[in-house]
């Protein structure tokens, strides 16, 4: 495999962000009760994640050391608010979808840890795999976090009923189903990431730290 | 070997060349944009109020507005009147109808009132302007008040559409941050609709408002005269909020409403 292509596919599994780094927990337990939720996240930190190692990573010779966090804070933060304004003016309907999202992206450790870790050091080339692939990475586990909750929680997949009218009791709930409340509240989110977390490291065990 | 970019010099001049780049770039952009939000922002009012009072898009379980192009016409359409009230301490001091405030007010819609600002102004013991949207459809006239309050982590806000007796007709919530699938709920179609029908003012005519309440024994909402509604799974702090929110701001429209019986 190309050392290139290893930047995007390692993120999605085995350096995960999310279930291996353990960064960007907040996020993800903070906005995954819905799939829909989860799904415009994961766009947005791929783009801001993507653009911002780029972006990081031409002025990774002219950063003085002693303020390089304040500096990648500026640039996420510069970034998000471009975003921002331009999907007000042009796109208001999508902003207003987004406008939770903003302080969930510039604190997403996920963000600041790519730049600090990978950016300063690497070709902007290279720093947009690596944003992509990390993005995809987080964006892959909250999805799967999210279309549980949404299922389980809600009865519900985008919005769309899947298992039949709880309140009219038809479909799954004829059967005396429930929907499960506690899926809703973020403890939930904690114990998927858990179990996600589980059957990653039984399925590669040298993934096990001792 | 100490670098160049370890100088104190070289740090304190590149932070200051780049909080004026991108301040330039920030200003820059948002001089530009600014006509066209504060145009987004006007249509999306309208298109609240008109969704209060049932004009709207609605299809199967999801609300939706009017168009944004729509939404002008409609609203100078169905719209009749935009009074606006002076209050101070629960009592009336002066009203003005929507022509008489805007000679006042440099041709400002009563509409556009920042009701965030005149709950300040209150807050501080100054008078308080509230707006009130008389719109009509189909022979029936709605009297349409915004309302404002606090959720979980940020603002909410709302319309709710009356009749003269203070019975809910339609209403409108929106939240600036609350949990997507939990309090951001209270934008969806199943929770706004709960409050149509609903009375305001009990029988002998005292205010109640309407209390977003956890088991209430009536989630199918067909109680009207309960002043509850059925509170969102996980959302009891935005749904408190609701209930604030429609208890202190309507609350303040009851002497005008009374002065419609006579």
């Amino acid at each position: 495999m190309g050392k290139d292509s290893r930047l995007i596919l390692d993120p999605l599994a085995d350096n995960n962000p999310i279930t291996i780094q353990v960064l960007g927990i907040c996020s993800a337990l903070a906005i995954t009760a819905e799939l829909e939720a989860s799904i415009v996240m994961s766009i947005s930190v791929l783009f801001v994640l993507g653009i911002g190692n780029v972006v990081i990573s031409l002025m990774r010779n002219i950063i003085p050391s002693k303020i390089r966090i304040i500096v990648q804070l500026i640039v996420v933060a510069t970034l998000v608010i471009i975003v921002d304004l331009v999907l007000k003016a042009y796109a208001y309907e999508l902003s207003k979808t987004l406008s939770v999202f903003v302080g969930l992206i510039i604190t997403n450790c996920i963000i600041m840890g790519r730049f600090e870790a990978f950016a300063l050091a690497n070709s902007p080339y290279r720093s947009f795999l690596d944003g992509i692939g990390n993005a995809l990475g987080y964006g892959v586990i909250l999805i799967i976090v999210g279309f549980f909750r949404e299922l389980l929680g809600s009865g519900t997949l985008l919005g769309f009923p899947v298992l039949g009218d709880p309140i009219e009791k038809t479909g799954l709930y004829a059967f005396g189903y429930e929907n499960n409340g506690f899926m809703l509240l973020s403890p939930m989110a904690l114990i998927v990431v858990g179990i996600i977390i589980w059957i990653q490291r039984n399925r590669n065990k040298a993934l096990i730290e001792d | 070997m100490e670098q160049r970019t370890d100088k104190n010099s070289y740090t304190i001049i590149f932070a200051i060349a780049m909080v004026l780049v991108v301040g330039v770039i920030l200003a820059g952009l948002f001089g530009f944009t600014k006509p066209m939000i504060t145009q987004n922002e006007e249509i999306e009012k309208q298109q609240n109020i008109l969704y209060a009072m049932g004009i709207n898009a609605n299809e199967g379980t999801s609300a939706n507005f009017v168009s944004t192009k729509e939404a002008p016409a409609l609203f100078t359409e169905n719209i009749k009147e935009q009074i606006v009230l002076e209050v101070k301490d629960g009592k009336i001091l002066s009203q003005m109808t929507r022509q008489e405030y805007m000679d006042a007010n440099n041709g400002q819609e009563p509409y556009l009132i920042d009701i965030k600002k005149q709950k300040t102004n209150a807050k501080n013991g100054m008078s308080r302007k509230l707006p009130l949207f008389v719109g009509e459809k189909d022979g029936k006239t709605f009297y349409i008040a915004p309302i404002r309050g606090k959720g979980l982590w940020d603002a909410i806000w709302g319309y709710v559409a009356l009749d003269k007796d203070m019975v809910v007709q339609g209403a409108y919530f929106d939240h600036k941050g609350e949990t997507p699938g939990l309090g951001a709920n209270i934008k969806q179609r199943y929770f706004m609709d709960d409050f149509i029908g609903e009375h305001l003012v009990s029988e002998s005519g005292v205010f109640k408002g309407i209390t977003v309440a956890k088991g209430n024994a009536d989630p199918k909402n067909e109680d009207k005269t309960d002043n509850e509604v059925d509170a969102i799974a996980g959302a009891t702090i935005t749904g408190d909020g609701v209930t604030a929110m429609i208890k202190k701001d309507l609350k303040l429209y009851l002497p005008y409403f009374e002065t419609l019986k006579n």
